[in-house]
């Protein structure tokens, strides 16, 4: 028994004919067990139900019938997302948004962590830190709000700027055009300082003596940034670009739907507004449904393809 | 120390300006807002209030102090933050406890369990055909129970007990006869108070922020959170003005509407806002602790 619990008191006295070392620890934790019980019993009902409803999208779900007894229907739904007008327009802007977004999104952080670094002032790096962390904090239909408010075409002040230099003003939130790099930079606005912190975390774990001998030897600043700082914080920036780019197609879907209307709806339809516009507001059920695990899966492969080839050129994985 | 070479020097002074003007950008439309709602709203849209207050004037504040539906919304959001963080604090500690304590037989089984709904998610129809189903629709408790407690709060929590609580404060405990919901209160608990602070505030921002269950799975308009009624204040209002800017009446409206966007927007953040600068310290701890493990 002390072999499989080393951290558990031995009891002296214990008789050789008590019961497997396995039940003795499940008694005298059975309080612990009771503990667990709400949050086993949350987790099976709000997680693992729900995956019980994914057979929908392989039936023409009725109300009447319930999920069980509707009838099977193979992949007609699936097949009627592929053939449909939106499918390559709800493809091609996933894709674009989520690539445009890890392509701005995910470097700026690393540069602000080590530039953050290199400031020697707490004062200055503090003061920093507190303003760049700040907006995370704000809710994102506030973010959207601000966005509409500075980008108004009559009255806000990005377009008094540009009229103020002589231009036209731009319809900014209607256009299709501008809702991507809208979305990509108001999220870099509003999380790179949070994103940081990670890296800044990171940063504080390499060896100092490492800087100590590389400065004995003539190294630059620019130098021990490159050669030791970025080495250093290698395996994180590789384990949050797996998780980056295996959510590639699963980008955050409130945003988007907060910014989306009916005039820039071409450039900012995405599949998680579509599954929320045919299920929710079209109340069509197992199509929806069908979108829904399609696009799971496609996020689901990509993320074991990512951390696939992760793990063979950098020995860096999830798993 | 005083070796520094000219070019190292540069790129010092480099860095810094950089960092000034990053911090200037991102406080900027903050500052923005706040000044706005505090002046004449002409002055405001017109563009001719750059960074200070212009015109002072409280007509904004006085109007939003009018709307019964903002204040509906904010009375419901503060009953959701106190309900749904207790709830989620309790969660959270019920589940990280047990599995911080290596001698609790099954907790892989059960650390699985959660990582696994990480990834695989029954969607948004079959989870709200689970929440119609259980009579939840519409409900107080939507709001609060089906999130119940964050997978990732759990790891966090279990990694700071497993961490910083003394192993042998309890081993000793448990010899004096302790049973393990004592220890958890009795010792445990006392000396978690810093992550604590993280969970309950991670877990208030979050509820404080949350639009989208309510969005979905509400329709009674006396149960919507202030996000929700914010929503139709600052953004569907917006593509309405849009819309209609023909008539003088309507644009004139419009441009009253306009003005106090700013002070709903300063309102409806003031307890994130003010709170903010003394609980920094504690958000960023609890990132660490997380980034330890994740």
């Amino acid at each position: 028994m002390e072999q499989v619990t080393p951290d558990v008191p031995i009891h002296k006295d214990r008789t050789r004919t008590a019961s497997s070392p396995l039940l003795k620890t499940v008694k005298r934790n059975w309080d612990l067990y009771l503990m667990i019980i709400p949050v086993i019993a949350f987790f099976v009902i709000f997680a693992y139900l729900p995956l019980y409803g994914i057979q929908i999208a392989f039936k023409d779900f009725s109300a009447f019938k319930g999920i069980w007894d509707s009838p099977w229907v193979g992949f007609k739904h699936f097949e009627r997302f592929f053939d449909s007008y939106y499918f390559w327009r709800l493809i091609r802007n996933s894709f674009l948004l989520g690539v445009y977004s890890l392509a701005i999104g995910f470097p700026i952080p690393i540069i602000l962590a080590l530039m953050l670094n290199e400031v020697k002032s707490n004062r200055f790096k503090k003061f920093v830190q507190t303003i760049t962390y700040a907006p995370y904090f704000l809710s994102t239909v506030v973010i959207v709000g601000m966005l509409f408010i500075f980008l108004s075409p009559r009255t806000g002040l990005i377009n008094h700027i540009i009229q103020a230099f002589g231009g036209d003003p731009i319809a900014f939130m209607t256009s299709a055009g501008w809702f991507k790099t809208l979305y990509v930079f108001s999220d870099v606005w509003q999380t790179a300082g949070w994103s940081s912190i990670i890296y800044l975390a990171s940063l504080a774990g390499i060896d100092t003596q490492l800087h100590e001998a590389a400065k004995v030897d003539g190294a630059t600043k620019l130098q021990r940034i490159w050669h030791i700082n970025i080495p250093g914080i290698m395996p994180t920036i590789v384990i949050l670009l797996i998780l980056n780019l295996g959510s590639v197609l699963s980008i955050g879907f409130e945003k988007v739907l907060l910014m989306q209307n009916n005039l820039n709806m071409s450039g900012s339809d995405i599949i998680s507004t579509y599954v929320y516009r045919s299920g929710i507001l079209d109340a069509q059920y197992s199509f929806s449904t069908a979108v829904d695990l399609f696009n799971s899966i496609i996020n689901f492969v990509l993320l074991v393809t990512v951390n696939y080839v992760a793990r063979r050129v950098n020995d860096t994985s999830l798993w | 120390m005083g070796l520094q070479s000219r070019g190292d020097r540069l790129v010092e002074i480099i860095i810094y300006i950089l960092l000034a003007l990053i911090a200037a950008v991102v406080i900027y439309p903050l500052v923005f807002v706040l000044s706005a709602s505090f002046s004449k709203p002409d002055f405001v849209l017109r563009g001719e209030m750059w960074l200070l207050p212009k015109g002072i004037n409280l007509d904004a504040y006085s109007k939003i102090f009018q709307n019964k539906d903002l204040w509906i919304g904010y009375r419901n959001t503060i009953v959701y933050t106190l309900v749904g963080t207790s709830i989620n604090l309790l969660m959270t500690i019920l589940a990280a406890y047990p599995m911080s304590r290596k001698d609790f037989a099954g907790r892989n089984f059960v650390m699985a369990m959660m990582v696994v709904t990480l990834f695989f998610s029954g969607g948004l129809i079959p989870t709200y055909l689970l929440i119609k189903k259980l009579h939840m629709l519409d409900t107080f408790w939507v709001m609060v129970i089906p999130n119940a407690v964050s997978v990732w709060n759990i790891i966090i929590m279990r990694t700071f007990f497993q961490s910083s609580i003394p192993h042998e404060i309890q081993e000793s405990a448990m010899i004096d006869g302790c049973a393990n919901w004592q220890i958890l209160i009795r010792i445990v608990l006392p000396l978690s108070m810093p992550v604590i602070a993280v969970m309950i505030l991670f877990y208030a921002v979050g509820h404080w922020n949350a639009f989208f269950n309510a969005l979905i799975y509400l329709n009674d308009k006396d149960k919507f959170p202030l996000q929700l009624i914010l929503r139709e204040m600052l953004i569907q209002n917006s593509m309405k003005d849009m819309v209609k800017l023909t008539q003088e009446a309507v644009a004139k409206q419009a441009m009253s509407v306009e003005g106090i966007k700013y002070a709903i927007i300063v309102v409806a953040n003031l307890p994130v806002l003010l709170l903010y600068p003394f609980l920094q310290k504690y958000f960023v701890k609890g990132v660490m602790i997380g980034a330890l493990k994740g």
